[in-house]
């Protein structure tokens, strides 16, 4: 008998597969992605009641072998073993949601009639029962000729009787692979088995309220839906901006402390200063948006897992149909106030593949979290603090205005992409509104670790590599004693250059030079504005108030705006290209972003720029 | 009478389909969420504000959110 080596959840999506792979294989997975496709792999190791431990595999969920979506088309080739590179799973396991058996058993014959060795998880009992259903795991056992465990993956009910079949499938396997072959059927013949088959495993069925019908009734109102979703929005957003205020200040200290920590430490040279202003200062200002995103993924996890997320698609549906879009652009949109990073990665779940290039071209201009230092230092040095009307402050009006110009842009441009660039049939919203359910803390830390991860990693990495980068030019060729290091850089050079292009738009040298850096991150403007005009406060906030004054007495007030509104569009973020690459496929898109939001930044500024003057502001 | 047009709450089973009125990826997606001839359904909500797009639609015992085009394409009769 050969050891057994992998196995694979398969099933519809909802069926609470990504619960149950929790349950089985606990905190320790590996995410990564199937080679070429921006789909996401996910394994971990399940221990059999041997002890011996197999590679267990989360297929994306699907409703059939003919895939209509990338992630279909994963388990689709995963499970027929077409998949290069990834050899088939020895043994399938089925999950079914109990119930939705009907539904789910559609699927299920398809996978069984491939005659290879297969489990069925009938899951999530508890809720069925819940919903008056009882069903009888022995007459489905009878009818589908597999094993069937009954499974509670939250409660971690019916694991080690799912793993202990899982161990036999292969020995059954091994004595006999034909097992269970049966005929291939189609669709309708496959759906009357399905019919008959669920039927037969009813053992009682009371028809009672059913609690999402009635969460329902409330949630998705015409009119009061869209009220509780906006509140609950507007909680996220506060939680985002003010709950992770604290944590990101202290993991600015701790930069601090680590950077005058290396500074003390080491005997002044180049490499000190490559160490500290540049490796530390450069990923530590990225590393502090870390409480930011760990608190919005909270939300949006929590959101998933309840069910809700569907509904807040159901709801925004209509409003993002009127750009060309449908609901479940919604949330990757929503992600990118954040970080358009995270955003990006979300809209895996858009399943049609032109919707789903509209929603990464634009999701770069929601206002992100990295803009706000920007636009603060901006709005603090030039916009007088004083009320409009109504205890509404000037300062606030125009960062919301600023917020607006990115949604407003954002909806044209994708109005635009949906009749030209990305023009194809009819964007459809078809969606399967799971049934609520009560998220579990375990299956949200191990989401929320596994997405700060990602983060941290990408920092470790891609802004290591362009900090140091940039710090090279700021700091090659040296200057001559007493001269100004920047003016004598490559980067002051370029910015030189640079001075030409963006002078139309209302920009002296020393904004050009902070455009530079800022590629790497929008927020480094700041710092580098602060060090073109040799501030040297060591604390942020002192150095901002000091920074404002000298802004103030150096710009004009339409060369602020002009540079306000240069970041409402310019794609000053080389994380976004780089995960714009990868979940695009090549260069082409991320280029295209790039051309058109620049493209679109230096319009913008120049109207504002010249709109200002003329208005002898 | 198409589903589109089916009132709140009344239970109907599905007689047609005109799928060629659909795309094709969208025709494939609806009949494997059991959206085909035969199904027993009832309209479970219908729009946002007032408008009556998207709709959500009871089949067996799952809900599925899908827009007035495709439930145009489908002819019920009311049970």
């Amino acid at each position: 008998m050969t050891r057994l080596r992998s196995a694979a959840l398969v099933g519809n999506p909802n069926a609470g597969k990504s619960a149950l792979f929790n349950a089985l294989t606990g905190a320790r997975q590996k995410i990564a992605n199937y080679p070429g496709v921006t789909v996401e792999r996910k394994s971990g190791r399940l221990i059999l009641p041997s002890g011996e431990p197999v590679e267990l595999t989360d297929l994306p969920g699907s409703y059939g072998l003919h895939p209509t979506s990338p992630d279909e088309e994963v388990t689709a080739k995963v499970i027929l073993g077409q998949f290069p590179g990834e050899s088939a799973p020895e043994v399938l396991v089925i999950v079914l949601d109990a119930s939705n058996l009907e539904q789910h058993l559609v699927f299920a014959q398809e996978v069984i009639a491939l005659g290879r060795p297969t489990v069925v998880a009938l899951n999530m009992v508890d809720l069925a029962e819940r919903d008056g259903l009882v069903l009888d795991p022995k007459a489905l056992q009878e009818a589908l000729g597999v094993p069937v465990v009954p499974t509670v993956a939250v409660r971690r009910r019916g694991l080690d009787e799912l793993a202990a079949a899982i161990a036999v499938a292969e020995v059954r396997a091994a004595i006999d692979p034909a097992d269970h072959h049966q005929p291939h059927t189609n669709l309708t013949e496959r759906r009357l088995t399905a019919h008959a088959v669920a039927e037969a495993a009813i053992i009682s069925e009371t028809r009672r309220h059913r609690m999402h019908a009635k969460l329902d009734r409330v949630l998705l109102h015409p009119w009061i839906g869209p009220v509780i979703l906006f509140a609950l929005l507007f909680v996220v957003f506060q939680a985002v901006f003010a709950g992770a205020t604290p944590f990101a200040d202290a993991l600015d200290g701790g930069v601090g402390w680590l950077h005058d920590g290396v500074k003390g430490a080491m005997a002044p040279s180049l490499a000190r200063d490559l160490l500290t202003d540049g490796i530390i200062a450069g990923v530590g200002s990225v590393v502090v948006f870390l409480p930011q995103i760990v608190i919005l993924f909270f939300f949006i996890l929590a959101m998933e897992a309840s069910g809700y997320m569907a509904r807040a698609a159901f709801l925004m549906d209509r409003m993002m149909a009127g750009v060309g879009l449908s609901g479940r652009s919604f949330i990757p949109l929503l992600s990118s106030f954040a970080c358009a990073i995270p955003g990006i990665m979300a809209t895996r779940s858009i399943t049609d593949p032109r919707d789903r290039l509209t929603t990464i071209l634009i999701a770069p201009m929601m206002t992100c979290s990295a803009r706000l230092p920007v636009y603060a230092v901006i709005i603090a040095a030039f916009i007088p603090n004083r009320s409009v009307a109504l205890g509404i402050g000037l300062q606030g009006l125009v960062l919301l205005a600023l917020y607006v110009a990115g949604i407003v842009g954002a909806m044209v441009v994708a109005l635009i992409l949906r009749r030209s660039i990305t023009k194809g049939a009819a964007s459809g919203f078809i969606m399967e509104l799971p049934k609520y359910q009560m998220p579990r803390l375990k299956d949200l830390a191990i989401g929320l670790f596994q997405r700060a991860w990602i983060f941290l990693r990408r920092a470790g990495t891609i802004i290591f590599t362009v900090t140091v980068v940039l710090w090279l030019l700021l700091n090659f060729p040296r200057a001559a004693d007493g001269r100004d290091q920047i003016d004598a850089s490559i980067a002051g050079h370029i910015a030189n250059g640079l001075a030409v292009v963006v002078e139309p738009i209302g920009f002296n040298r020393d904004m050009s030079l902070a455009l530079i850096p800022a590629m790497a991150a929008r927020e480094v403007a700041v710092s580098s504005l602060a060090t073109t005009y040799a501030v040297g406060a060591a604390d942020d906030d002192e150095s901002n108030r000091a920074l404002g004054a000298q802004l103030a007495r150096r710009w004009t007030l339409p060369m602020a705006l002009a540079f306000l509104a240069w970041f409402v569009f310019a794609p000053q973020c080389m994380s976004t290209i780089a995960v714009t690459r990868r979940e695009t496929n090549g260069w082409k898109w991320p280029l295209f972003m790039l051309g058109y939001l620049f493209a679109l930044a230096y319009v913008a500024a120049g109207v504002t720029f010249w709109a200002a003057t003329a208005a002898g502001l | 009478m198409t589903l589109d047009l089916l009132p709140l709450g009344q239970n109907a089973r599905i007689i047609a389909v005109a799928w060629d009125q659909l795309v094709d990826e969208e025709a494939q997606r609806l009949r494997a969420l059991g959206l085909d001839a035969g199904a027993k359904v009832s309209v479970a909500h219908r729009g946002v504000f007032a408008g009556s797009d998207p709709l959500a639609i009871t089949v067996g015992r799952m809900t599925v959110a899908l827009r007035r085009v495709h439930a145009r394409a489908m002819t019920v009769e009311p049970a």
